[in-house]
């Protein structure tokens, strides 16, 4: 080989090489993003120690609205474990108070934009006009037909096999397109990473054999977590003990988080 | 309390909301510049529609226009995108979109649509039309501009009378394609609001043809615009016939553009849903003064009696100038404000729809009302150095291209 001959292959191999090796790299990135709720959880490896296996679960909640007292217990727990901005307008999960009086006026309150001492419940002004009063509690809707992964552009959020839609903070641009299509109001735009943010059922905690933090903290079993896939979980007692009704069923974004003695007004 | 960076602004819009939002909701996360993106994009498919009156429906009278139509398309497409690049909080991995595009998702299809419509449609078009130009250009002007001259007809130095037909042959078999090209590239701009089942001011069938309709209204009004302006600055006669005949396609434009708006209005009204309640407070409120005021009264009624006057009544050309251009601006204005009240407008309500929040537009921000203007005058600039380089007349000062150029050659 001459030196023309070889200052000709460089000029074509040296941009050839970069580009090939960006393609590499982008399509190693694309394998890792897939497996993101494993490769973040060590603990979630199928040949890890505790074996669990992503495909094995399919994860949903049952809330039963007769059993919520609204202490507000579950909002606060989720936002320590899973550091959501302190701020009363970000969260994965809050508690609704309704109050129906007799001439049917409905007026709806958030008590978690309180404090975690002091849930912010309004008194009634008159106690003797209110028919029916309730609290709701409102999260991720783990919804199996998801509007918000169907408008992602980049797929950064997705169902994991165990039945949870996640986001993967590394892929998302910020567009918001999920957080408005989501038609429950789940998602907000975490300010301290500038990406998309909502429930994950708690993953983190899921394969470590752990149930999600505001199911846990919540004193009167309000929350009912389970495995859809087991036929001894609480989830699939509860499912068949309870009339069940799913937030804006006509929008058919298939809920997986059931309500039972849940009340017409509640969107 | 402490506030986390980034949240400070949003504190104090809490006092503001009227009714039950969904704790999340307190956000506009669509802000001015998402405003300003269909607006543009409107922009770029209204003029190019104009300019294929004159290559496909062969209408001679708005000739003076051709040129100039598609150099603001042009100048408008290569500004489209910024809009949406700024507004991304990660704004430095936008390339995930082209790389990776998630197939199910509307607004993946951006790079796909914008690169079809600017590569396979406009700028194809353009150096068509241009391509004996760029060569009288390239061996009239003097270093270095002829040697971009020469870049831009890429090497092409053919001006026999085969190639020149064959000039024509292309840019109408182009402009042919353009039509729907055009119609896709804001329709699609139309559907990924349509689409948004969550959203009852969105979730339309008829978005993607509403917007393609004030998308037309808006790019002819805005090539009158800039042709007035322009013979204005350099001394030179406007084409009345012309001027005439565009305003009235202008007119009936604006007429088909405000009967899908009524329909859409009156029939959201006679159906009568769940969100009925919500979306009257929302116009009745937050959205009067731009949906009412400014989108319906002084963005179509007052300009369409403008026209309506000035076509009925047989004032002199310089009053018919006068009220045209009046006519144009308001016209600028009401399709601003459309594009304002369905992008803002969709976010101002709960999806529970038992509550309205407010939208604080930022003034210096990244997100804010001077990066707006900033991306608005923009094109302009582009517009101006595309109009020094590719001249709408031939380069004899003779006016070109289309009917005259096919005189000429003949």
């Amino acid at each position: 080989m001459n030196k023309r001959e070889f200052l000709k292959g460089a000029v074509v191999f040296i941009p050839a090489a970069g580009v090939l090796g960006a393609v590499a790299r982008h399509a190693a990135g694309k394998e890792t993003a897939a497996k993101e709720p494993a490769a973040k959880q060590p603990a979630a490896a199928p040949n890890a120690k505790n074996g669990y296996e992503p495909s094995a679960h399919y994860y949903g909640m049952g809330i039963d609205i007769d059993k919520c007292i609204g202490c507000n217990l579950c909002a606060v727990a989720c936002k320590v474990e899973n550091d959501v901005p302190d701020e009363p307008f970000y969260f994965r999960t809050w508690v609704e108070r309704y109050t129906i009086t007799r001439d049917g006026e409905v007026s709806v309150g958030n008590i978690s934009l309180g404090t975690a001492r002091e849930p912010m419940r309004e008194p009634v002004q008159d106690a003797r006009e209110v028919v029916r009063t309730f609290f709701v509690p409102k999260l991720c809707n783990q919804c199996q037909k998801p509007p918000c992964v169907q408008v992602c552009p980049v797929n950064a959020t997705f169902t994991t096999q165990d039945g949870v839609v996640i986001i993967d903070a590394e892929r998302c641009i910020g567009c918001r397109y999920c957080i408005q299509a989501c038609p429950y109001g789940q998602r907000y735009l975490h300010p301290k990473t500038r990406v998309a943010d909502k429930c994950t059922f708690c993953l983190h905690r899921l394969v470590k054999g752990l149930q999600p933090a505001c199911v846990e903290v919540c004193p009167t079993q309000a929350r009912i977590f389970g495995d859809l896939r087991s036929h001894a979980s609480r989830l699939v007692r509860f499912r068949r003990l309870n009339k069940l009704h799913v937030l804006k069923p006509q929008l058919n974004t298939d809920p997986k988080v059931y309500y039972a003695n849940l009340d017409g007004e509640v969107r | 309390m402490s506030l986390t960076k980034g949240a400070d602004g949003l504190a104090e819009l809490l006092g503001q909301v009227t009714g039950f939002i969904y704790p999340n909701e307190i956000e506009v996360h669509w802000s001015i510049l998402i405003v300003v993106y269909p607006y543009v994009t409107g922009l770029v498919a209204g003029a190019f529609i104009l300019a294929s009156l004159v290559k496909v429906f062969r209408i001679k009278e708005v000739q003076p226009t051709y040129r100039l139509s598609l150099l603001t398309a042009l100048a408008f497409l290569l500004i489209a995108p910024l809009p949406l690049l700024l507004h991304l909080s990660q704004p430095q991995r936008f390339y995930e979109i082209l790389l990776t595009p998630n197939p199910t998702s509307a607004m993946a299809m951006f790079g796909f649509v914008y690169a079809w419509y600017l590569m396979g449609v406009l700028l194809l078009e353009i150096w068509f039309e241009y391509r004996r130009d760029l060569i009288e250009l390239a061996q009239t002007s003097r270093f270095p501009l002829n040697w971009v001259y020469r870049v831009l007809s890429l090497y092409s130095k053919d001006t026999s009378e085969a190639s020149l037909a064959f000039d024509r042959k292309a840019t109408q078999v182009i402009t042919i394609i353009g039509i729907p090209s055009a119609f896709l590239l804001h329709g699609y701009v139309g559907f990924i609001f349509g689409s948004v089942k969550a959203n009852p001011w969105w979730g339309s069938v008829l978005m993607p043809i509403v917007f393609l309709m004030s998308a037309i209204v808006s790019g002819i009004a805005l090539v009158i615009l800039i042709y007035m302006v322009r013979a204005g600055v350099r001394g030179e006669p406007i084409d009345m016939p012309c001027l005439d005949r565009i305003t009235s396609y202008l007119f009936y434009a604006v007429i088909v553009d405000f009967s899908l708006e009524a329909l859409d209005f009156v029939h959201r009204l006679y159906q009568s849903e769940e969100s009925v309640k919500i979306l009257g407070s929302l116009i009745t409120h937050k959205l009067f003064m731009s949906l009412w005021v400014v989108q319906i009264l002084l963005g179509m009624f007052i300009p369409l009696g403008i026209l309506v006057l000035a076509k009925a009544c047989g004032f002199g050309a310089e009053l018919r100038k006068l009220l045209y251009f009046t006519a144009v601006i308001l016209i600028q204005i009401g399709i601003f404000a459309t594009r304002w009240n369905v992008v803002i407008g969709g976010q101002l309500f709960s999806k529970s729809f038992r509550g309205l929040t407010t939208y604080k537009m930022e003034v210096m921000g990244i997100e804010g009302l001077l990066a707006a203007l900033v991306l608005l005058a923009l094109p302009f600039v582009v517009l101006y150095v595309l109009l020094k380089l590719l001249p709408t007349e031939g380069p004899r000062g003779k006016a070109l291209s289309g009917a005259t150029s096919t005189a000429r050659t003949v």
